[in-house]
């Protein structure tokens, strides 16, 4: 499938294309060359678009009935789940979508992971992946603090004082968030203008994120280069169009079920208390999605140099392109990695439940053991393996028939490890 | 190498499904969270409420609760409202007319009492937090209106704590006007016990047993912090089976536009045999033997 | 060949689909433009009790009901003549005085010009009575429209007495 050039069918078109190329830009959307090995793990980046257009339109129509005021937040998130109509299904869809959010992109994530996404020539979309998802930790956490519960105060307490730990501005930085000498009217009111304005923020990233994947194209489970004018491409419309509609109905369903069924069990039942600045609850916990990064701040004995962990725990993302020095993009390809992956996977889910218990006893001593492993994984073990690992033999394109059928890989693998050594290399 | 990596991945992942069991346990601080167990009409995905267990409920907490406990985010026109207790609008108005509330001012800039109205809140027993945390020997009897969302366990809870009353076991040392129960963390509650048999007289002749009132102002409480929920469930089961529809019409649709792209390459079967041979050839007769 | 016969399988089944997402797509667009209408303490608050005891005969007070203002007005005797005597024919939008005031000595209106929604004034203009400064609308003693560009007579609410000295509007 190669991508042809727009060819307006009318005058008006030509006219119009000639001045504003948006035909042209819907042209070259529906025909991109998608490979067509992608599976169904490549579905997330629509997912998170749906997502985040979710989480704008449900936002913005909170924000008609929302009352930004310490006197009023609590009660007009009441007005909204009793009085305002259908306000329960559109407050429950975006504090859920939220969290629907959140785990589409760790899935989306852990993706490019394990499929080496992020390496070259694809690190600037990586870069601006790991940017969006800063973004989104933060719109997040301005947005549970809008409803001014109990978590929502003291959440918002414990992560602006993080920043007094910086030395000599800290103090001035944290009143200045504040805009007074603790959380209070002016930072409900600042973080409500924030978490209006972030989303469109995100928006733009995003735009940029397709832009630059539009530029080498997709990567693939396979990791090997597409020819993209040939049989090993698909335009994105319909075919992947289709695909990932029918994976987002799946998402959708998961989505409302906890909507409909289960609208509070991912949040926290003190924030239906409100927010009382002289009673701090037994355990401030911040949302699940923020679990992992908060178990690296507590794990490290002195407070800066928790936050200094817990940035830098996001930041070596960003450097994730120069530290994994393997050549081989995608790791069905690179055995010993793939297993540290699931030992990374395992650590972070590790990590977030370790976040969620106080930190004591053997919570502590796991939580140090889980970060330090963390930094190992990125530091240590990517650049060690990418020069020492043994890789298998990669295809000569994404069409070889033994890859069409996934099992068969495996098996191919399993029968060449029989005449390992002598004539692993003459098997293909 | 692998193997011994896939068995510290196996490890990993085992010891976090595991450690939460016991780690619980050791978190509660005393509290007992095996709370009773109560058959709710309202869970479940057709949960709905019981009309007279809520009116019932609304008894109970009009003439137990409501002398130190506001439900400050309810209106007395919710009562007759779909979903709920559904007390007539007569009713709900005569309900409403029953309290007294400040409004005003008046065109003489004075503010004057009236009787509530059904677009009314429903009326507080105090007037502000410091109020009642001071008429209640400084324990802030807290707002009712979400309290079974606030509370870990919801309605369970509610439930256990209420029938959670019982002698201290010797030694457990209480201070004056803190009471035993072993539902409250720490065992300690400020509230004494307040219900017990017969202290309410129900219209409907159900017999007011402290299990029943318990149950009763537990379902009013639970529908006064979700007081869409039956709506709730009714569009969260047509939207559910709308979306399988969809996504079974979609899945199809995806399966025949992809089967074009397919239909143009070689034939995937083909593809298929010609892999499987070349498997066959090196795993021999019996594929077992590669393990 | 059999291509030929398979585009009107698919066709059907690309309907389908098409169909049943539209009309899922047109349900979960209701509740977001159904949120923005009255909710359901707005409508609740639909009534309003006033105490008329005080006003004089040739007085207007103005309460708030939604949003809005309305006026109750002790007529005079002469205010209640007039009103009844005007020809309906010379009526822009026909309606009989005593349609508009249950109790002739009072009368109960929307104080929203039925213009572009100003507040007339009162004692005012041709009929000295109502007179809407925005556009010029005039109003007669049983608030109809008379001279102007306001196309109908001001606004009855729905109202009670509820006794001699109390009106209930909503």
């Amino acid at each position: 499938m190669s991508e042809e050039k727009y060819i307006p069918k009318s005058k008006l078109a030509e006219w119009f294309d000639s001045r504003l190329p948006l035909l042209s830009l819907s042209h070259h959307l529906k025909s991109y060359p998608t490979p067509k090995n992608l599976n169904y793990w490549w579905t997330f980046g629509g997912i998170l678009t749906f997502c985040l257009i979710t989480q704008i339109v449900t936002g913005v129509i909170l924000g008609m009935h929302y009352v930004a005021h310490t006197d009023h937040a609590f009660e007009s998130i009441e007005h909204i789940m009793r009085d305002v109509n259908y306000g329960w299904l559109l407050r429950y869809v975006h504090a859920n979508g939220a969290s629907m959010f959140f785990l589409a992109v760790y899935i989306h994530i852990f993706r490019g992971l394990f499929y080496g996404s992020y390496k070259a020539p694809r690190e600037i979309i990586w870069i601006i992946g790991v940017i969006i998802y800063l973004l989104m930790m933060a719109t997040a956490f301005m947005g549970y603090v809008l409803p001014w519960g109990q978590m929502s105060f003291w959440g918002a307490t414990v992560i602006t004082n993080l920043f007094s730990a910086i030395p000599l501005v800290g103090e001035s930085i944290t009143t200045w968030l504040w805009g007074g000498y603790s959380v209070g009217n002016p930072t409900l009111t600042r973080f409500y203008a924030l978490h209006y304005l972030l989303p469109f923020l995100i928006f733009g990233l995003i735009i940029l994120h397709i832009w630059a994947l539009h530029i080498p194209g997709n990567n693939n489970p396979i990791g090997i280069d597409v020819k993209k004018n040939s049989n090993e491409t698909m335009p994105f419309h319909p075919y992947m169009v289709m695909k990932d509609i029918t994976a987002l109905l799946v998402f959708i369903i998961i989505f409302f079920w906890f909507v409909f069924f289960a609208p509070n069990a991912l949040g926290h039942p003190d924030n239906y208390i409100e927010a009382n600045p002289l009673v701090t609850p037994t355990h401030i916990v911040p949302e699940w999605y923020l679990l992992p990064f908060y178990a690296i701040l507590r794990a490290i004995p002195s407070k800066l140099g928790g936050v200094i962990f817990m940035f830098a725990a996001i930041f070596v993302l960003v450097l994730l392109p120069w530290l994994d020095t393997s050549k081989v993009r995608s790791s069905i390809f690179r055995p010993i990695y793939r297993k540290f992956f699931w030992v990374l996977v395992a650590t972070v889910i590790l990590l977030g439940y370790l976040g969620a218990k106080p930190p004591e006893g053997i919570y502590l001593v796991l939580s140090r053991i889980a970060t330090a492993y963390y930094f190992i994984h990125f530091l240590i073990l990517l650049p060690v393996l990418g020069r020492y690992e043994k890789t298998d033999q990669l295809p000569m394109s994404i069409s070889d028939p033994v890859l069409d059928k996934p099992g068969l890989i495996d098996k191919f693998k399993k029968a060449a490890g029989k005449y390992e050594g002598d004539n692993v290399k003459s098997f293909k | 190498m692998l193997n011994l990596l896939n068995r510290i991945i196996l490890t990993i992942f085992i010891s976090i499904i595991v450690t939460p069991s016991f780690a619980d346990e050791q978190h509660s601080h005393g509290a007992n969270t095996n709370y009773l167990n109560t058959d709710w009409s309202f869970k479940g995905i057709f949960g709905t409420f019981d009309r007279a267990s809520l009116q019932r409920g609304y008894q109970v907490y009009q003439e137990v609760c409501a002398g130190c406990h506001s439900v400050q985010h309810l209106s007395y026109r919710n009562l007759s409202e779909e979903g709920g207790p559904e007390f007539s609008v007569e009713e709900a108005k005569a309900i409403a007319s029953q309290f007294e509330l400040e409004d005003g001012p008046n065109s003489d800039g004075e503010m004057f009492m009236r009787s509530a109205r059904l677009s009314d809140k429903f009326v507080k027993p105090f007037p502000n937090v410091q109020a009642a945390a001071a008429a209640n020997d400084g324990a802030y009897p807290p707002d009712m209106s979400v309290l079974a969302k606030a509370r870990a366990g919801g309605a369970d809870y509610i439930y256990s704590l209420l029938m959670g009353y019982e002698e201290p076991p010797s030694g457990f040392e209480l201070d004056d006007g803190v009471y035993y129960n072993k539902y409250m963390a720490g065992n300690k509650i400020k509230m004494s016990a307040p219900l017990m048999d017969g202290i309410v007289e129900y219209a409907d002749g159900t017999e007011a047993t402290t299990a029943q009132m318990s149950k009763d102002v537990t379902t009013f409480l639970v529908w006064a912090a979700e007081p869409h929920l039956e709506a709730q469930h009714r569009m969260g089961f047509k939207a559910i089976i709308y979306l399988i529809i969809l996504l079974t019409l979609v899945y199809m649709s995806k399966q025949k536009v992809w089967s074009r792209f397919n239909s143009k390459e070689e034939s995937e079967e083909e593809a298929f045999d010609k892999a499987e041979r070349m498997v066959t050839e090196y795993e021999g007769e019996d594929p077992k033997t590669f393990k | 060949m059999s291509k030929k016969l398979m585009p009107k399988r698919r066709d059907f089944l690309f309907t389908a689909t098409y169909t049943i997402g539209a009309v899922g797509l047109v349900s979960a667009i209701w509740p977001l433009i159904d949120q923005m209408n009255p909710d359901s303490s707005v409508k609740a608050l639909s009534t309003t009790e006033v105490d008329i005891s005080a006003v004089e005969p040739g007085k207007t007070i103005t309460v708030l009901w939604r949003g809005k203002p309305i006026f109750i007005r002790r007529r005079t005797k002469q205010e209640i003549d007039e009103a009844a005597a005007v020809d309906l024919k010379d009526l822009k939008d026909p309606e009989k005085d005593s349609d508009r005031a249950k109790n002739p000595e009072w009368l109960v209106m929307i104080g929203v010009c039925t213009h572009l929604g100003c507040v007339p004034l009162d004692n005012k203009g041709e009929y000295n009575a109502w007179f809407c400064p925005c556009h010029g609308s005039h109003y007669d003693t049983s608030g109809r429209i008379r001279k102007g560009p306001a196309p109908t007579n001001l606004e009855i609410p729905k109202y009670e007495f509820v006794n001699n000295n109390i009106i209930k509007i909503g």
